[in-house]
């Protein structure tokens, strides 16, 4: 499977991505960061194709990382938890 | 297997203030993270990672250097093309990344991009416009919308007051000599896509020497338009883009494009830049038959120099012959002036470093050498020169005697000396002369070359030379003994 991974230390939470997925993979979750937003978590487990373009419509450099055909190690990798 | 990360062009972290080092300075979907990433990726990919040379600019991505593992310059707001020009001329193999927001590019520095692309500079600028002064508080820059709201004008911007909007992308495509104009825009998933390929083609286009590539980037700034992120990327397809068309300018780097082939044959070739030689200078300067090839001088100590005295004296002058006596032995040196408004009478020095390796920086304040050409000056240094150092004093009119014992020192009557041939404002040349014969620094001849280089009217070299004669006469006389 293909899953994005959002680092919840430097989402600031501007819902580009969310709105950018084509496969409404992201949305932005319930819970604050250390800098006081809410970061976007991965719902899309069954539907993304690891286009990538979540990574690139986001400002921040490292906040999201792509992984084509692999699983997440943990639950915790796709932000929901965090 | 990861399919996109963080490239490696960026800081594992970033080393701010604040406790968060891994996220970048800017507001939550600020348009400048995305064009950085884009930038970062080709250099990964183009693999040019120790050749780039940085230059950011004023505003808000004036802190591109906690992010980018490259070469940087912080540039005076508006010159980052002036910067990159002088680069370029120094690092033929350098990728230049001019990086700039409009009221840097488009406002305060209009003319330095415009004379660098009109020079057709193998460079790559990369203008990010998001039509306000971003890192202030959102002002009204040149690029702003009419009836724009702004901060500085509350009611939208008047074209009757304020003129109209500048399309720097229009003014680019009115050169000749660039080769890439394109503008997109970070309003959609497309045109986010399409800022890539143009970050990547303005990269490769500079790398394989074809010249100056002009990139405009519309961006958000969501907290100064009062937008949410999303609303303002919504914003820019709906306000923006009608006003700055995005297209492609120019691309004389592709086939189809025949007419643009002029603006190929315009830009300049990193290898016609004539780099000269010091040899080459100074038979340009036409002083090649003054200056004698010499050996290069080995110091046995760097000499760090403070001349002093009032304006007028020739202390400033003095300090150049002394600067360009050293160039001429082949050793490093450096000159400082320092003076107050007065252009005559006022306080004045300079400090003059003479070594053997390169000098890092050229203030002095701990001399190893004072000339004190006036009572004041030795009043004011006299303390600074470190144990060991040398003093050498006008005593014409500097009449108190120095008062530390831990330094040697020489009294000379220097204004007198140089009076008596009829030349009063060459008591510098006397205590030159006799610091270099007393110290033997370099020969006096050396000296003797540089003068007639040196003093620019002409009618005085004559007496200069023969004021250097009595110094040395002097000297033999009274000192030596």
């Amino acid at each position: 499977m293909n899953y994005v991974k959002i680092s919840a230390d430097q989402c600031k939470g501007c819902r580009v991505c969310v709105q950018a997925c084509p496969n409404h993979c992201l949305k932005i979750g319930s819970v604050f960061n250390t800098m006081g937003y809410q970061s976007a978590v991965f719902i899309g487990e069954d539907r993304c194709t690891a286009c990538g373009i979540c990574f690139y419509v986001c400002p921040e450099p490292g906040a999201v990382t792509v992984f084509k055909n692999e699983k997440p190690q943990k639950k915790r990798d796709t932000g929901e938890s965090a | 297997m990861i399919k996109h990360k963080k490239p490696t062009a960026f800081y594992e972290t970033f080393e701010r203030k604040g406790h968060n080092d891994t996220s970048t300075h800017y507001c939550p979907g600020c348009g400048h993270g995305t064009v950085h990433k884009f930038i970062a990726e080709a250099i990964d990919d183009l693999g040019v990672k120790d050749q780039v040379v940085f230059l950011s600019p004023v505003g808000c991505s004036v802190f591109a250097y906690y992010y980018f593992d490259a070469g940087n310059i912080q540039c005076s707001h508006g010159r980052a093309p002036a910067v990159a020009t002088g680069v370029r001329r120094v690092h033929k193999d350098a990728v230049i990344i001019s990086y700039q927001g409009d009221g840097d590019l488009a406002g305060i520095g209009t003319s330095e991009i415009i004379h660098a692309a009109n020079r057709g500079e193998n460079i790559t600028v990369f203008f990010v416009n998001n039509a306000i002064y971003g890192m202030t508080g959102g002002q009204m820059a040149p690029t702003t919308l009419n009836g724009q709201k702004t901060l500085t004008t509350p009611l939208g911007r008047d074209p009757g007051r304020d003129g109209l909007p500048i399309g720097m992308a229009e003014i680019m495509n009115a050169i000749t000599a660039p080769v890439y104009i394109e503008r997109v825009s970070l309003s959609s998933t497309k045109g986010v896509l399409k800022t890539r390929k143009a970050v990547r083609k303005g990269l490769k286009n500079q790398i394989d020497g074809r010249g100056f590539s002009f990139i405009e980037i519309l961006s958000p700034c969501p907290v100064n338009w009062k937008m949410d992120p999303v609303e303002a990327r919504e914003w820019i397809a709906g306000n923006l883009e009608p006003v700055f068309p995005i297209t492609c300018f120019r691309d004389a780097c592709s086939q189809d494009q025949k007419d643009s082939q002029i603006a190929v044959e315009h830009s300049v070739e990193s290898d016609q830049i004539p780099f000269m030689d010091d040899k080459e200078l100074v038979s340009l300067l036409k002083v090649d038959a003054l200056i004698p090839n010499l050996e290069i001088l080995n110091l046995e100590e760097d000499q760090l120099v403070k001349i002093a005295g009032f304006g007028g004296q020739g202390v400033l002058s003095g300090g150049v012959l002394l600067a360009k006596c050293g160039i001429a032995e082949g050793i490093h040196a450096t000159w400082l002036p320092s003076y107050g408004p007065e252009m005559r009478g006022g306080r004045a020095y300079a400090s003059v470093i003479l070594a053997n390796d390169e000098i890092g920086s050229p203030v002095v304040d701990e001399p190893n050498v004072l000339i004190a050409m006036n009572g004041p000056s030795l009043d004011a240094f006299e303390d600074d020169v470190v144990p060991g150092g040398f003093i050498l004093v006008n005593s014409s009119i500097a009449t108190r005697k120095v008062k530390r014992d831990d330094v040697s020192v020489l009294y000379i009557p220097a204004s007198d000396i140089a009076k008596k041939e009829g030349l009063t404002a060459a008591a510098n040349v006397v205590l030159l002369t006799i610091y270099l014969k007393h110290k033997g620094i370099m020969s006096t001849e050396t000296l003797r070359k540089i003068i007639p280089v040196s003093v620019t009217r002409k009618k005085f070299i004559n007496t200069n030379l023969r004021i250097m004669d009595k110094a040395l006469e002097y000297y033999d006389n009274n000192v030596r003994i």
